[in-house]
């Protein structure tokens, strides 16, 4: 048996029948990586000495009988935005290749206490920003179904990461769709949370009022064990309200019996393949044979929901990385300054890369004299907008289901070039980000080309339990 | 569309030094952005009200106590590349 394949909920019974250790399921995680990361480049970072000490302690720490729950000794990798103390932080880009942060976001903390063990960190676009990890100055992750293909993005190392089983599990941001695209195409569970669901500190912003942490899973049962520890306020974050946090896992095995299911008829039209939006349709029908009602919902501001956030985005995004400056954080640039603004100059000159820059100057364009009322607020009323469309199909419905990525996975290099085109891979992913509600992404079969293909449950704020509840349903469905 | 010129002032205000190759391809790049963005003024907005935080949450207030931070001085001084002074990075002069 390689350990390295469990799930969470298998791995947490099998350590405590002592069938084997989480020394054991550490070093198979390892051996998987050995074989398979120089081909995927999924983790950037791996320290083996650091993981099997932390995975001994905890074997150490149950002898002594110790239960720190469900997480406990279990190896996760680690989106590389995540600041871990003591371990390089580079968010992907060579502003940061360097930096070593002195603490621990508050996840990462949390985590720590329910007995996480890191393996290492994960490749990603260039601070989150992405839908290939392409943007990453590490290069880029590939698909484990295909190696020709990209594993999505941002976080595509976590992504391919948990479908390679070189982890059991594995943490991520969303901001436009970097958990559910790269989840969709590697064929695992991805889990963006309701924004504010789950603390932000210590994770790099990329733009403050969309950023979600989340993480990837290999079942919806996995999923919820994981929001359990991560889920609640956070006074070091002061957008997690104060919202009671459920137990998650109280959501499975209720069924869809009588649930309404909306279908919102933008996200199967124009612009997404047929084979994807034909999958998604078939486990639907799955749905309505387990007893949910479906019925079809109109979401009409969906084909804005793009412009609006390549505007909020990009702005918040050049106020965030203003801090990136060479001084307090980041490398001193090589080019010689003579006085202090030619140094801001040199160091984000030679520190980010291309995507960010574009990002950035789209940013300061849209928010500067003359252009702010035009831009910025025009899409933060379409926002509001957006967020009415979603209020106005939950009086209707109890979730929505949608595909996630208009395609399967994309060739490396497709898009690299093409922004706009690039930037349009998330189109199914924005609107829920725009809204803050929470998006689960399941796996819903394959394309004829073997590649994974995936849909998203889509529910109101702090309703997460709606899309566990579901989620496992798609799963079972499947599988009969 | 964006001339050369305008990526030049916005790279400036932006504080990013860019190659003159960057600067031609990011106005073709750019325009093409601000272009598909402009499908934005297809909406009507009359009479709707911005949305800058979604979960409704206002003026979250804590008790005015001193928390102590988790890193030490020394540890956040140790973030940056530049030589330290009296517990303060050294930084180039900013008027001559």
């Amino acid at each position: 048996m390689q350990l390295n394949k469990l799930k969470i909920s298998e791995a947490a019974k099998g350590l405590r029948e002592g069938k084997f250790s989480c020394e054991d399921l550490m070093k198979d995680c390892l051996v998987e990586i050995s074989v398979r990361n120089k081909d995927l480049n999924a983790f950037i970072f791996v320290d083996e000495k650091m993981a099997l000490a932390e995975a001994k302690e905890m074997d150490k720490r149950f002898k002594k009988g110790e239960d720190l729950g469900s997480l406990m000794g279990i190896p996760c990798a680690m989106k590389d935005i995540f600041n871990t103390k003591g371990v390089k932080t580079t968010c992907c880009s060579p502003m940061l290749k360097d930096f070593v942060p002195p603490y621990d976001a508050t996840v990462v903390k949390k985590l720590r206490n329910a007995g996480m063990v890191m393996i290492g960190k994960t490749n990603m676009d260039e601070f989150a920003c992405g839908s290939s990890t392409e943007h990453s100055c590490f290069g880029v992750t590939k698909n484990p179904y295909d190696l020709e293909r990209v594993a999505g993005g941002s976080s595509g190392g976590s992504a391919a990461a948990t479908a390679a089983d070189m982890c059991i599990y594995a943490m991520g941001t969303d901001t436009g769709g970097s958990i559910r695209q790269p989840a969709s195409l590697c064929g695992v569970v991805g889990m963006k949370v309701t924004y504010g669901r789950v603390s932000r500190s210590g994770v790099t912003a990329m733009a403050s009022s969309w950023d979600t942490i989340g993480h990837f899973a290999k079942s919806v049962e996995d999923a919820a064990i994981i929001l359990n520890v991560t889920a609640g306020k956070d006074l070091n974050d002061s957008t997690t309200p104060d919202v009671e946090v459920p137990d998650y896992t109280s959501f499975l095995g209720k069924g869809v019996k009588g649930l309404k299911i909306g279908i919102p008829k933008e996200y199967f039209g124009e612009g997404i393949d047929k084979e994807v939006s034909d999958k998604v349709m078939e486990v639907v029908q799955k749905l309505e044979k387990e007893g949910a009602k479906v019925v079809e919902v109109s979401l009409p501001m969906t084909k804005y929901a793009i412009a609006a956030y390549y505007v909020s985005m990009p702005a918040e995004l050049s106020a965030n990385l203003e801090r990136f400056d060479g001084i307090r954080y980041g490398k001193k640039p090589k080019e010689k300054a003579e006085d202090l603004v030619e140094y801001y100059f040199a160091a984000r000159g030679e520190g980010f890369g291309s995507e960010i820059k574009r990002r950035i100057m789209i940013g300061t364009y849209v928010l500067s004299a003359g252009y702010y009322d035009a831009y910025y607020k025009k899409g933060q009323k379409v926002r509001t907008l957006i967020i009415k469309d979603f209020a106005d199909a939950f009086e209707k419905v109890d979730v929505l289901i949608a595909p996630v990525s208009p395609t399967p996975a994309f060739k490396v290099g497709e898009f690299v070039d093409n922004p706009l085109a690039m930037y349009m891979a998330d189109s199914l992913t924005i609107p829920m980000s725009a809204a803050g509600i929470p998006s689960l992404a399941v796996p819903a079969g394959m394309s004829k080309s073997g590649l994974p293909i995936g849909l998203q449950i889509i529910a109101p704020q702090f309703e997460e339990g709606r899309c566990f509840m579901v989620g496992e349903v798609v799963e079972k469905v499947q599988v009969e | 569309m964006l001339t050369e010129e305008q990526v030049r002032h916005v790279a400036k205000l932006a504080r990013l030094k860019l190659t003159d190759e960057e600067v031609k391809k990011f106005a073709g790049q750019l325009s093409g952005v601000l272009e598909y963005v402009d499908i934005l003024k297809e909406v009507d907005t009359e009479g709707v009200e911005i949305t800058s935080q979604v979960t409704g949450l206002k003026n979250v207030m804590r008790k005015d106590e001193v928390v102590a931070s988790e890193a030490k001085r020394e540890e956040l001084l140790a973030c940056s590349e530049l030589e330290v002074d009296s517990n303060q990075v050294k930084v180039m002069n900013a008027i001559k």
